[in-house]
């Protein structure tokens, strides 16, 4: 691919994962001389219009207009890549939906009449056709560059779905479940991390989302033979992914 | 492998400092020194400068699913079975490039292979380590198709072993032969003598080289007394082994003519297909290939890394993965190791190390599933 055109747009997102991209601050130089940032509004005001060869998306989906939007985007797009937990699960603002979403609206707004939302947050391949996902809360810079460069050269993205143990056991980490007793979301959670928490003494907590195989009841049953409250076992599943199918499911059986 | 025999000729006996002076001696011939060291809650193999660098005093609890460490009183150096890291880390590399190259003008340039590996010598082989070393030679160096990388490191490489005085209780080397004591193959077996109140060493030199170095050290002549001591040590190891693995021709058998048993569904359950436990075994050698390409389109690199038959894309061919289930995924594993390697390499894919049963968070235990084959098998349930 020449200098294709890229976009960065955002949905309902606290803007994390742009950061992560302006976070590659020693290569930004080479990614802004190897693509054309031709609408980025978080890093520059100069807005050119598409269409785009890539558009990476943030954000979920979260009111009638995104819907609309996400749609003209798709038709504007070459390739869409969702990126971050918000796009590729519907974020931590799915949570709303396991609850009345009107409420909160009441409960928050001075003016709720103002407010036009959906009952849900979904992700972004809920709507339209993406081409790649990107997950993580937030995205992972070492598989941002890896997406970019993969585009240019034309090969095939290296973005494992295996679980986070993989990433855990290649760095020679010690697993904090076995050796600690601490629950650990890492074996039914998508890599793309390192596997940062194990390596600070910390249970993972999922913010890849759900792995390409996932026995998640198994799992909880672990933790629970660990000492972890079904009440906690709800927690740790609804999260940044709560609505990842696999999370939102083992979520509903405790509590 | 408990065969009593006669004391090795040339055994010689090291006192604490005596072991400080090996590490040393080695040090002075140019060998980086690689052994157990404490760090983050469990006993794993890294770099290590003196005797003060080894875990003293502790010993490890093991379980399905569970390693703790715990104190002991006696500051023994090595009173502990095996931890999360094998010597494969350093031999059969979690990541290792294959080759770099560049584009210069309208050439493709190869940087030049990396220069020989650094010579390395490994205290602190456990004897199941040792065989498990010599499974993954046969498998990487002795076949059709040599992995240069790791032949290069494997004949730099200096074998320490010590023999096991503690085993954990997820250790089974004596149904698969294999230990808790090691009888060639090394350069230097050590036993950590600890019986009425000592701390001494019988080193057994197992090359020339081995030999050559005990030679330099501060030792004396091991007796026969020494020698009934190490075997004594052994004997207590023996007793203490809890766990058994069905016979090999039985559980490969029970394998080879089970694919559907239910056995496979129950596990399935269980199992969590975090790929934990190929990723521990010192015998699994699995891995893939990555490509890498910098943002400038000038520079790519190939690198192999650690795979595992417990990952979907470990078994993708065109058009998806042959192996969507952990049912499928399990039966892989273990008929592999169990069965099949028998038929491919001559040997078992198991030494008996324990590491997948500890070192499972969902806590599985490979003696316990195939004894169900083996059982069923007696008792007609298929
Ligand atoms: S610490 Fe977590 S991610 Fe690492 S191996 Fe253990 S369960 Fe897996
Ligand atoms: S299968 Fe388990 S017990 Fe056997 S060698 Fe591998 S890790 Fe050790
Ligand atoms: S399996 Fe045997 S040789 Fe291996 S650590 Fe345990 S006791 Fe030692
Ligand atoms: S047997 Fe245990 S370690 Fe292996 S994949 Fe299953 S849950 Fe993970």
């Amino acid at each position: 691919m020449s200098r294709p055109r890229l976009a960065v747009v955002k949905f309902a997102s606290c803007d994390g994962c742009q950061l992560s991209l302006l976070d590659c601050e020693d290569e930004l130089i080479a990614v802004a001389g190897a693509v054309e940032i031709a609408n980025f509004p978080e890093a520059s005001r100069a807005v050119q219009p598409g269409p785009y060869d890539v558009t990476l998306v943030e954000g979920s989906i979260t009111t009638p207009h995104d819907v609309a939007r996400i749609r003209e985007i798709r038709a504007d797009s070459g390739l869409l890549v969702a990126i971050g937990a918000c796009a590729t699960a519907g974020g931590i603002q799915a949570l709303r939906n396991f609850a009345d979403a009107g409420e909160y609206v009441s409960a928050v707004y001075a003016h709720p009449e103002y407010i036009r939302t959906l009952a849900t947050s979904t992700p972004i391949s809920d709507h339209v056709k993406v081409d790649y996902e990107l997950r993580g809360c937030p995205v992972s810079k070492r598989q941002l560059l890896e997406l970019v460069s993969a585009l240019l050269a034309e090969r095939r993205p290296e973005l494992p779905v295996h679980s986070v143990c993989v990433e855990c056991k290649l760095a020679g980490k010690v697993c904090v479940m076995v050796a600690h007793g601490t629950p650990c979301l890492g074996p039914v959670t998508q890599c793309g991390c390192a596997a940062l928490c194990p390596g600070f003494a910390r249970g993972c907590y999922g913010c890849f989302g759900p792995a390409e195989t996932t026995n998640t009841t198994a799992l909880a049953a672990r933790w629970q033979a660990l000492g972890t409250t079904p009440r906690d076992v709800q927690r740790a599943f609804r999260t940044f992914n709560a609505g990842a199918e696999p999370f939102r499911r083992e979520s509903e059986s405790h509590g | 492998m408990t065969t009593i025999r006669a004391l090795p000729p040339g055994s010689a006996v090291l006192r604490l400092d005596g072991l400080q002076q090996l590490i040393a001696a080695l040090a002075v011939r140019g060998y980086e020194i690689v052994g157990p060291v404490e760090r983050d809650g469990a006993i794993l193999y890294d770099r290590i400068a003196s005797t003060a660098d080894l875990p003293a005093g502790r010993t490890d609890r093991q379980e399905p699913g569970s390693y703790r460490l715990e104190p002991r009183a006696d500051g023994a150096l090595f009173a502990y079975a095996v931890g999360p890291h094998s010597w494969k880390r350093y031999l059969h590399r979690p990541n290792e490039t294959l080759f770099k190259s560049r584009r210069v003008g309208e050439e493709l340039v190869f940087d030049p292979p990396a220069g020989p590996p650094p010579r390395t010598a490994f205290l602190g082989v456990r004897p199941c380590e040792l065989v498990a070393i010599f499974v993954q030679d046969r498998v990487l160096m002795e076949g059709h198709y040599v992995n240069t990388g790791y032949k290069a490191r494997r004949e730099a490489t200096f074998l320490v072993v010590v023999n096991c005085g503690s085993p954990a209780a997820t250790c089974f080397c004596t149904s698969m032969h294999t230990g808790p004591r090691a009888t060639g193959g090394f350069d230097i077996a050590l036993t950590e003598l600890l019986a009425d109140g000592r701390q001494e060493f019988l080193a057994e030199p197992g090359t020339d080289g081995g030999a050559a170095l005990l030679a330099y050290l501060p030792t004396r002549p091991a007796t026969e007394a020494d020698w009934q001591a190490a075997l004594a040590v052994t004997a207590q190891a023996v007793a203490s082994i809890g766990r058994r693995m069905p016979p090999g021709n039985e559980i490969k058998a029970a394998l080879q003519s089970n694919p559907e048993h239910a056995r496979w569904d129950d596990v399935a359950r269980r199992c969590l297909a975090c790929a934990n436990c190929t990723l521990v075994c010192p015998t699994c050698f699995c891995t893939t290939v990555e490509d890498r390409s910098d943002l400038d389109g000038q520079g790519a690199a190939r690198v192999r890394r650690w795979d595992s038959c417990f990952t979907r894309d470990f078994s993708y061919v065109h058009g998806g993965a042959v192996r969507t289930q952990t049912r499928s995924r399990f039966r892989q594993w273990m008929t592999h190791k169990l069965a099949h390697w028998w038929d491919q390499f001559g040997t078992s894919g198991c030494v008996g190390c324990g590491r997948c049963i500890a070192w499972c968070p969902a806590g599985i235990d490979i003696t316990v599933e195939a004894a169900a084959f083996t059982e069923g098998q007696n008792h007609g349930i298929t």
